[in-house]
C-alpha cells in the first residue's frame, strides 16, 4: 500500500500527550472523593464548583504520585515548581480557568524505551506535570452529541480530579510505535499503582501531534493534533488514517493545515475540530492562590524508595530467574498485581512454568469472562498453590483439577476442602485398584486373547472401563500399568 | 446616653456588667440605621430580624468577652450564609453563598451580631463606592462627597455610627482610603494574616481582609478575633497571633520613623500636608527619631499595581459566566453569545475596563512587556521596603493625597481616580501591614495618616497609632 510510498518519500513524526487520572482519595484541590461515575453533581463542593471566594489547596498525594511517575520515566524532578492558571471559557470548567503547570512542571527530561517492529526505540519524555480535570458535558439528545442537542447539562463530579499529563518529544515514527509506547506506558503506570489507566472510562487519554516531512529534511512538517482516541486500537487506526491523509495532501501538492482533528471511530476518519486561528490564547499566569513549592531532595528520595520493581526489570528477572519465555515473562510482569500473584504462588509451589500456565490459562480465562481484574480473583495465590500441590502429589488428576478449579472460583473454597468434601480424590492405591481391574477383566474375558495376540488398543478400552467403574477417580497412569501386568499374567 | 458612641471596649464592659443588653445595643444601631441610612446608604442589606434574634440568643447566655455581642457590618464581598453576597454587582445580585467565610466563622465563634452587608465598588474595584450597581454611598461628613472605596459602605457605617465596627477588604487601599475619608481607623493586616477563604477574589495576591473601627484599640481587638491560620487558604500564614491587646510600653523614644519622600508629593492637598506634619511633630516630641528616606521603586507602584491587579482579576472574574450561578442572559442562540451577553450585561463599566486591561496584559506577545515586568518591579518594591525596615520601625505618610472628593468628580477620569490610592498601594504590593488613623480635619473633612510596618508588625502599628490617637485627640463625629 502507500506505506511503501511513505517509507520512500516521507518520514512521520508523532508526539503524544497523555492524560492520566490519579487514583488519590480526594480531588486535586479540595476534599471531594475521586470516583468514576455516580449520581451527577454529588461529589462537589464550593472549591471544585468554583463558587465565589473558594480557594484551592494542593493535594500532596497527587504531587507524590506525579513525582513517582517522573522517577519511573527517568525524569529530573524540579526542586522549585509552581501551578499556573490556563484561562479559557468552557462550561465544563467551573472557574473558566484550569489550574495546571506551565514553565515549572514537576518532572522534566525523561525517556521510555520500547522494543517494537523489530527495533529498539528510545522515546524521550519532555515533561510530566499535574493539573485538574474538568467536569463532563451531558448533551441532551438521543445521540448524546452536541450537534443534535437543544441544551446541555454539566456533571461536575469529575471536576478537580488530579490529572497527570505526560508529554513526549516528537520521537515516535510510526502508528504502531505509538501504540506500543502507550501500551508500555500503561503497564508502567499501572505497576506504580497511581492510576487504574482505564482508557474506556477515560482515566487514561491520549492526544497525538502528527506531521510528515520529506526524508532528510530538518524542519518538521505542519502538524495536526488528533484527539478522541479511546483505545490502543483507535490510537493506531487514527494515526494510520491521519498519516495517509497528510501524505495524500502532500502528494497532491496541497498544504497540511495546522489544526485540531477529531477521530471518529464509527466512520474511521479524522475531521476538523478547530483551526489554528480558533486556537485559544491561554493567558497563563502563576496561580496566586497557590504558593510556589520547593521539593526537598529527601522527599524525592523517599518517593524513589517506594518505587516498585519496574515492569522491565521484573520481566528480565522472570526470564533469568524462572526460565520463562519472553512472552510469558512479559504477561506476568504486565502489572504489579499479576507479578505479585505469580510470585506469591511460587513461594508455596515452586514450579514456575506450571504456575505461569495456570495463571495465564484457566485463571485469566475465568477473570476475562467476567471482566474482572487480577486483584478481584476469588482464588487467592495460596489456594492456587494448594491445588497445584494436589496435582503434583498425584492426589488428583489434571482433569479433576480443572473441575475443582471451577468450584474454587465459584465458592472461593480451598482445593483440599473440596476434594475431601466431595470424596473426589484420585485412587492410586494399587491394592484397591487391582480388585476393580480383576472385575473388569473378568467381565471382558475376550480381551485377554486380544491382548496376547498383540491388539494393544484393548488396553485403552479396559482403562476406560476402570475409570467408569471408579467414577473417574482412578489414577489413569497407575491403572494402565496394573492392567498390562494383569493381562500378561492371565 | 447615646450608646452608639461606645467603643468596642466600652460596650464589652457594659454588656459584661449587665448595664446594657446585647439587644439594646443592637437596637440602638438598627435605629440609627433607620434614622440616617437613607442619607448615607452604607448598607446594601440590613438584617434587623436576624440581628435581633441573635442578640436575644446571646443575652440568654454568657457572651464571649473578647468582643462578643457587638453589632458588626460586613462588606458585601464576604460570604455570610443567610444573606446574598452581591459584590455590588448585577451579576451576583441574587447569589446566595452556601458557606461562611473563614472570618465569619471566627466572628460567629466570637459571638458577633451581624447587622448587615455594606456597599462597595463593584467587586471592590474603585476608590469612591460610586461603582456600585446599587447606587453610591455618601460620606457622612458631607453627603455631597464620596466615602472613598472600595470599602466605602463599611467606613461610612462606622463614621455614621450605624455599626459598632466593620469588616472591609483592602487590595490597593480599599480599607485605609475610605477610613481616611470617613475619619475612622482602618487596618490592612500583613498579607496572609487573615484567611481569604470566603472573600470574593479581586486580585488574590493583594487582597486582604481587615477591621474598620472607631478606635485603635477596637482595631486590635477585632484583628485578634479574625486573624489566624486557615488550612483552606494556601496563602494563610501559619503564625502564632500575638496578644495585640497587651498594653505596650508607650515609650516612643527609641522609635525610628522613616518618611518616604515619594509619598509626600508637593501636589498633595495643603490641609492633608498640614495635619500629617502636626502628627509627625507629636512623635518627634515624644522622642521618636524622624528621618526622610527614599524608596525609589515605589514611584512605579501605581503602574505595577494596575498591571498585576487587573491581570489577576481578569482570571478571577472569568467564573461569572452565567453557567452555574448569577446573572444569565437568556434567549441566546449559543453558549458564546450567552457568555458575552451575560458578562456584558452583568458587569459594570469599571469592572469591564479592568478585565480588559488584565486580559491584554496577559496576552501572548505582551506578557513579558507587561505582566512579566510588573512582577519584577514588584520584587524591587519588596526589596526597597525590606531595606527601609532594616533602618526604621515604621514608615509614615498621608493615607491619601486629598480629603474626600465630590461625587462624580473623578468618575469620568479613571487615572485621576486611580491616583487617590497612590500612598496605599505600595503596602499591598509588599504584603506589609498598614493602618490609617484620623489625624485632623481640613475644611471639616477628616485627614488620614498612614503608618506602615514590616511583615507581622501589627503590634508596632497599634502601639504607634495609639500614642498618636491619644495625643491628637480626634473625637469629632459628623453631624447628620
Amino acid at each position: 500500500m502507500s506505506q511503501t510510498v511513505t517509507k520512500n518519500k516521507y518520514e512521520t513524526t508523532i508526539g503524544l500527550e497523555i492524560h492520566v487520572e490519579l487514583l488519590t482519595n480526594s480531588k486535586m484541590f479540595c476534599g471531594c472523593k475521586v470516583e468514576f461515575g455516580g449520581e451527577e453533581n454529588t461529589r462537589v463542593c464550593p472549591v471544585c464548583l468554583g463558587m465565589p471566594g473558594s480557594l484551592p489547596v494542593a493535594n500532596k498525594k497527587a504531587i507524590e504520585y506525579t513525582i513517582k511517575a517522573g522517577l519511573a520515566l527517568d525524569c529530573d524532578i524540579a526542586s522549585f515548581t509552581q501551578f499556573h492558571r490556563k484561562n479559557y471559557f468552557y462550561p465544563d470548567m467551573p472557574k473558566d480557568y484550569q489550574i495546571s503547570q506551565f514553565d515549572k512542571p514537576f518532572c522534566l527530561d525523561g525517556h521510555l524505551d520500547v522494543d517494537t517492529e523489530g527495533r529498539h526505540r528510545k522515546i524521550r519524555i519532555n515533561r510530566v506535570h499535574l493539573e485538574e480535570d474538568t467536569g463532563k458535558m451531558l448533551h441532551q439528545s438521543k445521540t448524546g452529541r452536541i450537534a443534535d442537542a437543544s441544551y446541555s447539562l454539566v456533571d461536575f463530579n469529575r471536576a478537580g480530579t488530579p490529572l497527570m499529563e505526560i508529554v513526549t518529544e516528537p520521537d515516535i515514527e510510526t502508528p504502531g510505535e505509538a501504540r506500543a509506547f502507550m501500551q508500555k506506558l500503561r503497564r508502567l503506570v499501572l505497576s506504580l499503582g497511581v492510576s487504574d489507566c482505564n482508557m474506556e472510562e477515560g482515566s487514561m487519554r491520549c492526544d497525538a501531534n502528527v506531521s510528515l516531512r520529506i526524508k532528510g529534511e530538518k524542519e518538521l512538517g505542519v502538524k495536526t493534533e488528533v484527539k478522541n482516541m479511546n483505545s490502543f486500537r483507535a490510537l493506531q487506526r487514527a494515526l494510520e488514517y491521519e498519516v495517509l491523509r497528510q501524505e495524500k495532501l502532500l502528494n497532491e501538492g496541497e498544504r497540511v493545515l495546522q489544526e485540531t482533528r477529531h477521530w471518529d471511530a464509527d466512520k474511521n476518519i479524522t475531521t476538523t475540530l478547530r483551526s489554528k486561528e480558533e486556537a485559544h490564547d491561554y493567558r497563563y499566569l502563576t496561580d496566586p492562590d497557590l504558593v510556589p513549592m520547593e521539593i526537598p531532595d529527601e522527599w524525592i528520595e523517599e518517593i524513589r524508595n517506594t518505587l516498585p520493581e519496574l515492569p522491565n526489570a521484573r520481566k528480565e528477572r522472570f526470564i533469568s530467574e524462572y526460565e520463562l519465555s519472553d512472552y510469558d515473562a512479559g504477561l506476568l510482569s504486565a502489572t504489579q498485581v499479576i507479578g505479585d500473584y505469580f510470585e506469591s504462588v511460587l513461594k508455596i509451589f515452586n514450579k514456575p512454568k506450571t504456575v505461569a500456565n495456570w495463571i495465564m490459562g484457566d485463571l485469566s480465562m475465568h477473570l476475562n469472562a467476567e471482566g474482572k481484574e487480577m486483584e478481584e480473583s476469588p482464588i487467592k495465590p495460596k489456594s492456587l498453590a494448594g491445588l497445584l500441590e494436589l496435582i503434583d502429589k498425584g492426589t488428583i488428576s489434571g482433569k479433576m483439577a480443572k473441575d475443582i478449579f471451577q468450584e474454587m472460583y465459584e465458592t472461593g473454597g480451598d482445593a483440599d476442602t473440596i476434594v475431601k468434601e466431595k470424596g473426589i480424590s484420585q485412587i492410586s492405591d494399587e491394592s484397591s485398584l487391582l480388585a476393580i481391574i480383576e472385575e473388569v477383566i473378568e467381565a471382558n474375558e475376550s480381551s485377554i486373547e486380544d491382548f496376547k495376540s498383540g491388539k494393544q488398543q484393548v488396553v485403552g478400552f479396559l482403562v476406560g472401563q476402570v475409570m467408569k467403574a471408579t467414577k473417574g477417580q482412578a489414577n489413569p497412569q497407575v491403572v494402565n500399568k496394573l492392567l498390562k501386568e494383569a493381562l500378561a499374567k492371565h | 446616653m447615646d450608646i452608639t458612641k461606645f467603643s468596642a471596649g466600652d460596650a464589652v464592659k457594659q454588656i459584661k456588667n449587665k448595664e446594657i443588653s446585647v439587644l439594646e445595643l443592637t437596637d440602638s444601631y438598627l435605629n440609627r440605621i433607620k434614622e440616617v441610612d437613607d442619607r448615607v446608604k452604607a448598607f446594601i442589606q440590613v438584617d434587623a430580624e436576624g440581628a435581633r434574634a441573635r442578640a436575644r440568643e446571646l443575652d440568654g447566655s454568657t457572651v464571649n468577652e473578647l468582643g462578643g455581642g457587638l453589632p458588626i457590618a460586613i462588606k458585601d464581598n464576604i460570604n455570610l450564609i443567610g444573606a446574598p453576597t452581591t459584590c455590588a454587582s448585577k451579576i451576583l445580585k441574587n447569589y446566595r453563598p452556601v458557606y461562611n467565610a473563614h472570618v465569619i466563622e471566627k466572628l460567629i465563634r466570637g459571638d458577633a451580631v451581624f447587622i448587615g452587608k455594606t456597599n462597595l465598588d463593584e467587586f471592590a474595584m474603585g476608590s469612591s463606592t460610586e461603582n456600585s450597581s446599587f447606587g453610591p454611598t455618601h460620606n457622612p461628613w458631607d453627603i455631597e462627597r464620596v466615602p472613598g472605596g472600595s470599602s466605602g459602605g463599611s467606613a461610612a457605617a462606622i463614621a455614621a455610627r450605624e455599626a459598632l465596627w466593620a469588616i472591609g477588604s483592602d487590595t490597593g487601599g480599599s480599607i485605609r482610603q475610605p477610613a481616611a475619608f470617613c475619619g475612622v481607623v482602618g487596618l490592612k493586616p500583613t498579607y496572609g494574616l487573615v484567611s481569604r477563604y470566603g472573600l470574593v477574589a479581586f486580585a488574590s495576591s493583594l487582597d486582604q481582609i481587615g477591621p474598620i473601627t472607631k478606635t485603635v484599640d477596637d482595631s486590635a481587638l477585632l484583628l485578634s478575633i479574625i486573624a489566624g491560620h486557615d488550612r483552606r487558604d494556601s496563602t494563610s500564614l501559619d503564625y502564632e497571633i500575638p496578644d495585640y491587646l497587651a498594653n505596650p510600653n508607650s515609650n516612643l523614644s527609641d522609635l525610628k520613623v522613616g518618611l518616604p519622600i515619594e509619598l509626600f508629593s508637593e501636589s498633595f492637598d495643603e490641609g492633608v500636608k498640614v495635619s500629617v506634619k502636626k502628627a509627625i511633630e507629636i512623635l518627634e516630641k515624644k522622642g521618636a527619631k524622624i528621618e526622610e528616606t527614599s524608596l525609589s521603586s515605589i514611584e512605579y507602584a501605581l503602574s505595577t499595581y494596575y498591571i498585576i491587579a487587573p491581570a489577576e482579576a481578569s482570571s478571577n472574574l472569568s467564573r461569572y459566566d452565567g453557567v452555574r450561578y448569577g446573572f444569565r442572559s437568556n434567549d441566546n442562540s449559543d453558549i458564546i453569545e450567552m457568555y458575552k451577553d451575560s458578562r456584558s450585561g452583568g458587569f459594570g463599566q469599571e469592572v469591564k475596563r479592568r478585565i480588559m486591561l488584565g486580559t491584554y496584559a496577559l496576552s501572548a506577545g505582551y506578557y513579558d512587556a507587561y505582566y512579566g515586568k510588573a512582577q519584577k518591579v514588584r520584587t524591587m518594591i519588596i526589596e526597597d521596603f525590606k531595606s527601609a525596615f532594616s533602618k526604621y520601625d515604621v514608615l509614615i505618610s498621608p493615607t491619601t493625597p486629598t480629603t474626600a472628593f465630590k461625587k462624580g468628580e473623578k468618575t469620568s477620569d479613571p487615572l485621576q481616580m486611580y491616583l487617590s490610592d497612590i500612598c496605599t498601594i505600595p503596602a499591598n504590593l509588599a504584603g506589609i501591614p498598614a493602618i490609617s488613623i484620623p489625624c485632623g480635619l481640613s475644611d471639616n473633612l477628616p485627614v488620614g495618616l498612614q503608618i506602615m510596618a514590616d511583615h507581622y508588625g501589627e503590634a508596632t502599628l497599634f502601639k504607634v497609632a495609639k500614642e498618636l490617637e491619644e495625643e491628637i485627640g480626634f473625637s469629632d463625629i459628623p453631624e447628620l
